[in-house]
């Protein structure tokens, strides 16, 4: 895909997103929202992968430590063709395959159930060393919030798979500075991330979250480090495309249409012009592209 | 009288009954399931040795995995191996695993159904010295409550070596349970073992005593002592605490009238609840729970513990006679 092509697909996955969080009437909107271009990338561009045999033995991995941002997987998965995309809507609905946090019983093509913090990085470390061990060739991801740094099982996690030099691993660390009570920074400063992790073993790539190409190049040069496991540390904007949702953390956990929220629209008003202004990256409003 | 299909150890009321510590007999399992299954995988954390993986770890060196004094890591990432298809045996104290990681293993392993062994040695009061801290007591009702899990508590060294091998050919999760302590030795290589099969060792029709792990040799002795004053007792191993055994034992129950629990653990929601929400729900008898009642231990011998909290064949005795009081006077009410 070209860039262009890319982020109109980010853009139709936000729209996605926010649609299927209206219609849920709960979930978290600002971290899919920020991570639809990562996901976009991966999915469309970074991943080896066939949506119509989920569990194909040489398929990347990707995990999501940060089960609350599922909602920009299940949307970035029917778009690549894993489901249709109006089962989008029975998000968190009873019965649904699409539960409020993933659960890989009930849809193919999640590797792992999560939504408590902190554990995905180890057990995405488990299954790059047990790839490691059948001389797979397959690459694993790991997405995790900043927020869940906060969680001691992540360190673990740091250590481990520095002492096994898991270079078939690669985590991305969506750095954009909330968590439900706040800024990262308030809660509990993580201070230099990328030192942190470059001190336990890695090594740190840093990417603007919303850059295509920067998202590329930082994953095949994740692939190229043969050495050590890769960080990238994706600097993103919460609730990334919607100007009143943009860096408030009072999104972090809300959809558009549940609260009033100062400098926000009335709460009635929020899900029609989320979607009326939904920007791609190049800063047109969608109108602009039709 | 025994139940001779059972096989039991014929030296098993000697004062010369061979002993060791159960978790020797998980070591030589784990080792001889590894040899047939490549799939097999062994990771600790800080405690190889005390929880018998080194002769695995030295035999293959390739798939055993140190990850630390870690447990949360320890499950973890054996969930992420389970989901490359291995067969991941974890082990720590029961105190740390799953004292310390419960939520890993529910979310990682129970509800994403992965295939992990989680073995919990140093169960129980009979650790000793080490204190309260690692005195676990609540790891049975812990693993319990979790849907998809197997416990299993094994009785002696060779019961432990026949869960280890049978768990290891069974798909899904599961807790094992050890003790530190040498125990003697009840079963042989004849005696079965079945994860949906609690096994009736000695038949009775005065009282049914359940018991698991360590004290199923207590109930053993108890059951000898007081058959000597007319009272025969029933005495099942429910080894496998969940699934428990519902039919063997509401059987046994609807026989005797009569039930009593042994455990080295807490009796809230541990073999003891289990029996109690069993029999509520099939067939309600007077009852005794025999373990620990709501506290914690300390420091001490085993064998002063193991008497101070009742957790001896003598006291089992005393409460059995002291329930046959209680016992309905007209027998059977089905």
């Amino acid at each position: 895909m070209t860039h262009k092509q890319l982020e109109l697909q980010a853009e139709q996955i936000r729209e996605d997103i926010i649609n299927m969080l209206v219609e849920a009437g709960s979930g978290h909107s600002a971290g899919p929202l920020g991570l639809a271009d990562i996901f976009t990338a991966l999915y469309f561009e970074i991943m080896e992968h066939r949506p119509k045999q989920p569990d194909w033995e040489g398929r990347d991995r990707l995990f999501l430590s940060n089960g609350h941002c599922v909602p920009v997987r299940y949307a970035t998965m029917a778009r690549a063709g894993y489901f249709p995309v109006k089962e989008l809507l029975t998000l968190r609905k009873f019965g649904s395959r699409l539960q409020g946090h993933p659960e890989r019983l009930r849809l193919p093509g999640l590797e792992s159930t999560s939504g408590p913090l902190g554990s995905g990085v180890s057990q995405a470390a488990g299954h790059a060393l047990a790839l490691r061990m059948d001389n797979s060739k397959c690459h694993v991801y790991v997405v995790t919030g900043d927020g869940e740094l906060d969680e001691g099982n992540i360190w673990e996690a740091a250590m481990f798979a520095a002492k096994y030099k898991l270079a078939n691993l690669t985590a991305i660390i969506d750095r954009n500075n909330i968590q439900i009570d706040g800024t990262t920074e308030n809660v509990m400063p993580l201070g230099d991330v990328a030192a942190k992790f470059a001190a336990f073993g890695w090594h740190v790539i840093e990417i603007d979250g919303h850059n295509f190409q920067a998202i590329i190049d930082a994953c095949n040069l994740a692939k190229a480090i043969v050495e050590a496991p890769v960080a990238i540390i994706a600097h993103t904007i919460p609730g990334k495309g919607v100007d009143f949702m943009e860096f408030d953390y009072h999104w972090h956990g809300n959809p558009p249409g549940t609260q009033d929220v100062p400098g926000a629209p009335p709460k009635k008003d929020q899900a029609r012009i989320a979607l009326h202004e939904l920007r791609t990256l190049g800063g047109r409003i969608r109108g602009e592209h039709e | 009288m025994i139940e001779p299909q059972q096989h039991l150890a014929p030296d098993l009321f000697s004062k010369e009954v061979r002993q060791e510590p159960i978790r020797v007999g998980f070591g030589r399992g784990l080792l001889e399931a590894g040899h047939k299954d490549k799939q097999i995988v062994a990771l600790c954390a800080d405690l190889t040795a005390s929880t018998k993986m080194d002769d695995f770890a030295k035999s293959y060196p390739e798939r055993f995995v140190e990850v630390g004094i870690a447990e949360q890591n320890l499950v973890t990432v054996a969930a992420g191996m389970a989901l490359a298809g291995k067969v991941p045996f974890v082990s720590s104290y029961a105190a740390f695993s799953p004292g310390r990681n419960w939520e890993q293993i529910r979310t990682t392993i129970c509800l994403n159904d992965t295939n992990v062994k989680i073995v919990g040695s140093h169960a129980g009061i009979s650790v000793g010295p080490d204190g309260a801290t690692h005195q676990m007591l609540e790891d049975i009702t812990l693993m319990r409550v979790l849907p998809n899990m197997i416990v299993v508590v094994p009785a002696d060294a060779v019961e432990a070596e026949k869960a280890t091998k049978v768990l290891a050919a069974h798909r899904g999760p599961a807790y094992i349970r050890l003790a530190r302590e040498k125990s003697p030795i009840i079963s042989t290589d004849k005696t079965p073992f079945s994860l949906t099969k609690a096994q009736v060792l000695r038949l009775g029709k005065d009282i049914t005593i359940v018991a698991c792990g360590t004290m199923v040799y207590q109930a053993l002795v108890a059951a000898e002592a007081l058959a000597k004053k007319g009272i025969e007792v029933e005495v099942i191993n429910a080894a496998v605490v969940k699934p428990l055994d519902t039919v063997t034992i509401t059987h046994s129950a609807r026989k005797t009238g009569a039930v009593i629990t042994v455990e080295e653990g807490q009796i809230i929601g541990g073999l003891g609840g289990a029996v109690a929400e069993t029999l509520a729900d099939h067939h309600p008898v007077p009852m005794t729970r025999i373990g620990m009642h709501d506290r914690f231990g300390e420091s001490g011998t085993p064998q002063e513990l193991l008497e101070y909290f009742g957790l001896t064949s003598k006291n089992i005795a005393k409460q059995a006679a002291e329930l046959l009081k209680r016992k309905d006077p007209r027998g059977d009410r089905a």
